[in-house]
């Protein structure tokens, strides 16, 4: 167990899973960075997306990679319209109201899929062809398509975020709320779009995940944790941070289910969770909170 | 003031008869209705008249079902003798979590979050330790009979349930009328005022975890000998977090009623859905609809009646 | 009774207070005023223990009380209060003050009555109802007084408690400052309202971009052409002199 070869593919296929892991932290913080509220409801908007993939795959015969821009495009404006008719409307500003009804809508979302999907594990099955040999280690081809996928739509945004009005907008009133309301800013559209833009990184997430990941209704549960967990490590607000807090928290869970088992391994990112809260709260990257 | 207690006289009268008077299903529901408001007003101490606000409340619920249930099952203790030790190990764990995380100055959805995963670590743990037989869960012995915390007939399951929620509301009211109550509702609304007038902000908030914690681990003591098992899922998971923080926050965060007030709304739409799936045959499985309203429920409380369902009822009178 | 020993505290690269020394002697009302943005409820959240000071002293009836927390010194007789009111929103006025009340009593209806005193000496009595929430900006520097006042502080640092006031409101606070002064409590406040200060304190400290520039009696200030220049510029105290 101790073999480091083991531990070698481990940390390679950890790395893989955490490049993709890095796509849901960049939504989550992202909706942090901007509009300053905890969004509960990620995992539960993670899982959807899974859903909308699989069934994609299953009732339309359509390829999870070759879905990406559909799903994308779907999930942003599942987003925008989410935040524009229910969260932006009730929210009424405090940060704990919004924990709360995003809270309201994970427990909504996890249910219907409950009720509508049933309590069964659903996977995808399509084979990529063999395993890809690393040295010692074999890594499937998902992981790695899904890993450089990942890598380029966070460049892509990344370059969105920079260059596009759009983009800039984001990140003025990120940095400054009244004052992008008063440099002519539509400040609820951008708060909507940019709710969008992290639920379509779930979008993108999910079509990444489903060709090696399995999906229940439950499944929220455990990727909001995972989730925060990456974006609390890195810092809340922080891009950098997402990347290398996705990488890590890949990296942390692979060998803790190498180490400790499938079960026990999941202790490794609360326990972190736990850690970086108590010991510091801003994270890695992170700035004022 | 007068007036509230003797309606409370009646109402107290009319639960100890009821009994007698309904089916033994109603019975049921009705400790059902009892019980959660007990639980809830464990969140609500902390929750409502503290502003504390926990996603991981059952970390203490699970405490108390699992305390007592080792020291019954595998040491063979009486669960009356257990329930105390219980109750004291949900005070410990309480004290644990609120020594870390306010030490480490943890507020709003921080705490929230960081009570959620502690009751993850929690779960995975009781999931994988062999004291607490890990995913197989614990099963209690069924000996019916009121010596061993187990009753042969079940309307005293009712009668416990409904003097723990008795307690529960005196407890609140103390809380209403006390000078520690007053911290609390003071920390709550702005912690550095209370600072500046003389309040260890840090002190009362570990207090009021503790006898939240201890308050929800009684109640997991009731619920493993009621149901004589006990699984990490049963004892750790995020439901009973929910239900907790829901039937407070629907009833009336921060007042005395509000979780009774949500234990009854709560069970009332959990027994229409079970009525609709009998009527309906193409609803086959219940739970998740009423997981469902309740998540609507706690949306639209959140956004249009913060104040919970008491509010609709108080008027004039405040919180405490 | 109170002395700050060359305190300062920076914010990242910002100083916010800079080497700042005052006394405040038992008995006394003392002003600290000063621009905006000088740094006086900086000043006043270092010795009141929400700001851990970088380098200086601050010691109250001779004990040592720099860094402590703030309900400790409020234990040890100091409280403050803030320029950006803090009410206790969703509650009454008078369970507002009674959690300053409950300082000095365990009893709910002893407090209540300490309340209600309190109330009654800063002329809040027809107020006490009322929520936090709902009160006037007039009110709620009152709030502030009254909740500070119940604890039985031996010092108050008020921190613009006649901001927003009309006149009508000055005068009654001076009033009601002046009988709390002559009860035996000591204050030390900030203050723009400079007809206030001027009547009601003996001395005056001045502090300008967190340094204190001046101290003395309401006169000797006016006079003091660095506290013009403070105020109104470089070179203004030439200019009006010529």
């Amino acid at each position: 167990m101790f073999d480091p070869a083991i531990i070698l593919a481990g940390v390679l296929n950890g790395l893989l899973a955490g490049g993709v892991y890095v796509l849901v932290a960049v939504g989550l913080t992202l909706i942090y960075g901007v509009l300053h509220i905890i969004n509960f409801a990620h995992g539960s908007l993670l899982m959807l997306a899974m859903y909308a993939v699989f069934f994609l795959w299953r009732l339309l015969g359509v390829d999870p990679y070759v879905a990406l821009p559909v799903v994308i495009a779907g999930a942003f404006v599942f987003g925008y319209l989410l935040y524009r008719g229910v969260i932006g409307r009730l929210s009424h500003g405090r940060d704990e109201n919004i924990l709360l009804i995003t809270l309201g809508l994970s427990i909504v979302i996890d249910n219907l899929a409950l009720l509508f999907f049933g309590g069964d594990t659903q996977t995808i099955d399509v084979s990529y062809g063999p395993d890809l040999q690393l040295g010692v280690a074999f890594l499937p081809v998902p992981k790695v398509v899904s890993f450089a996928a990942s890598l380029l739509i966070c460049a892509a945004l990344g370059l969105y975020m920079a260059r596009s009005d759009t983009g800039k907008a984001i990140r003025a009133v990120a940095r400054e709320r009244q004052g992008a309301r008063l440099a002519g800013i539509d400040v609820p559209n951008i708060f909507a779009i940019s709710y969008g833009i992290g639920i379509a990184c779930l979008g993108a997430a999910a079509c990444l995940l489903m060709p090696t990941y399995y999906v229940t209704p439950v499944s929220g549960h455990a990727f909001v944790l995972v989730a925060f967990t990456i974006v609390v490590l890195g810092g809340m607000g922080s891009f950098l941070g997402a990347a290398v807090g996705g990488l890590l928290i890949g990296v942390v869970e692979s060998l803790g289910g190498l180490f400790l088992g499938e079960q026990l391994g999941q202790i490794g990112i609360s326990a972190i969770f736990i850690l970086i809260l108590l010991l510091k709260p801003t994270g890695l990257f992170g700035g004022a909170r | 003031m007068n007036r509230a207690a003797v309606l409370a006289m009646i109402a107290l009268a009319a639960a100890i008869v009821l009994p007698l008077l309904v089916p033994g299903y109603l019975v049921n529901v009705g400790m059902l209705v009892f019980f959660l408001a007990f639980i809830g007003q464990s969140w609500n101490l902390s929750g409502g008249f503290a502003g504390q606000t926990s996603f991981g409340h059952v970390v203490f619920f699970g405490t108390g079902a699992y305390t007592s249930t080792i020291l019954h099952v595998t040491y063979g203790w009486n669960p009356w003798l257990a329930w105390p030790v219980a109750m004291a190990a949900g005070g410990l764990v309480g004290w644990i979590i609120a020594f870390l995380s306010f030490r480490a100055g943890l507020r709003g959805s921080y705490f929230a979050l960081i009570t959620l995963a502690f009751a993850e670590v929690f779960r995975i743990l009781a999931n994988s330790v062999p004291f607490t037989k890990g995913g197989l869960g614990m099963l209690i012995k069924a000996e019916p009979g009121a010596a061993n915390f187990q009753f042969r007939d079940p309307v005293w399951f009712y009668y416990v349930a409904l003097a723990l929620c008795v307690v529960s509301l005196l407890i609140a009211w103390r809380l209403t009328q006390s000078r520690f109550g007053a911290r609390l509702v003071a920390i709550r609304e702005n912690e550095d005022a209370a600072r500046a007038l003389g309040i260890d902000v840090f002190a009362e908030k570990v207090k009021v975890l503790v006898l939240s914690g201890a308050m929800a681990a009684a109640g997991g003591t009731f619920y493993a000998q009621k149901y004589l098992y006990v699984d990490p899922n049963i004892a750790f998971g995020v439901d009973k977090s929910v239900e907790m923080l829901l039937v407070a926050m629907v009833g009336g965060a921060g007042t005395i009623f509000g979780p009774l007030m949500g234990a009854a709304t709560l069970t009332a739409i959990n027994e229409g859905t079970r009525w609709l799936a009998s009527v309906v045959p193409a609803l086959k499985n219940v739970q998740p609809l009423s997981l469902i309203v309740y998540g609507a429920m706690l949306i639209l409380i959140v956004g249009r009646l913060p104040d919970g369902l008491a509010s609709l009822f108080a008027r004039r009178r405040r919180h405490a | 009774m109170l002395e700050v020993e060359g305190l300062s505290k920076a914010f990242g690269g910002l100083r916010a207070v800079e080497k700042a020394s005052l006394r405040v002697d038992a008995g006394e009302i003392v002003g600290l005023i000063g621009p905006n943005g000088a740094g006086k409820t900086t000043l006043f959240a270092a010795i009141a223990g929400f700001h851990r000071p970088d380098a200086g002293r601050i010691v109250l009836d001779g004990r040592d009380i720099t860094g402590q927390a703030p309900h400790k010194i409020c234990a040890a007789g100091m409280v403050r209060t803030f320029q950006i009111t803090q009410p206790f929103g969703k509650i009454s006025v008078r369970e507002n003050i009674m959690v300053g009340a409950y300082f000095r009593t365990g009893q709910r209806r002893e407090a209540a009555r300490m309340a209600e005193d309190v109330a009654m000496r800063v002329g809040m009595q027809g107020q006490l109802d009322q929520n936090g929430n709902d009160l006037t900006v007039a009110g709620r520097k009152r709030l502030e007084l009254a909740r500070a006042l119940a604890t039985g502080p031996r010092l108050l640092l008020l921190d613009e408690v006649m901001a927003g006031l009309n006149p009508t409101e000055i005068v009654e606070i001076i009033g009601v400052l002046k009988a709390i002064r002559a009860a035996g409590v000591t204050i030390l406040l900030i203050e723009h309202v400079m007809q206030a200060v001027t009547s009601l304190a003996e001395r005056l400290y001045v502090l300008n971009q967190g340094r204190m520039i001046a101290e003395g009696t309401p006169a000797e200030i006016a006079e003091n052409p660095q506290v013009v220049e403070a105020y109104l510029g470089p070179g203004a105290a030439k200019v009006l002199r010529a």
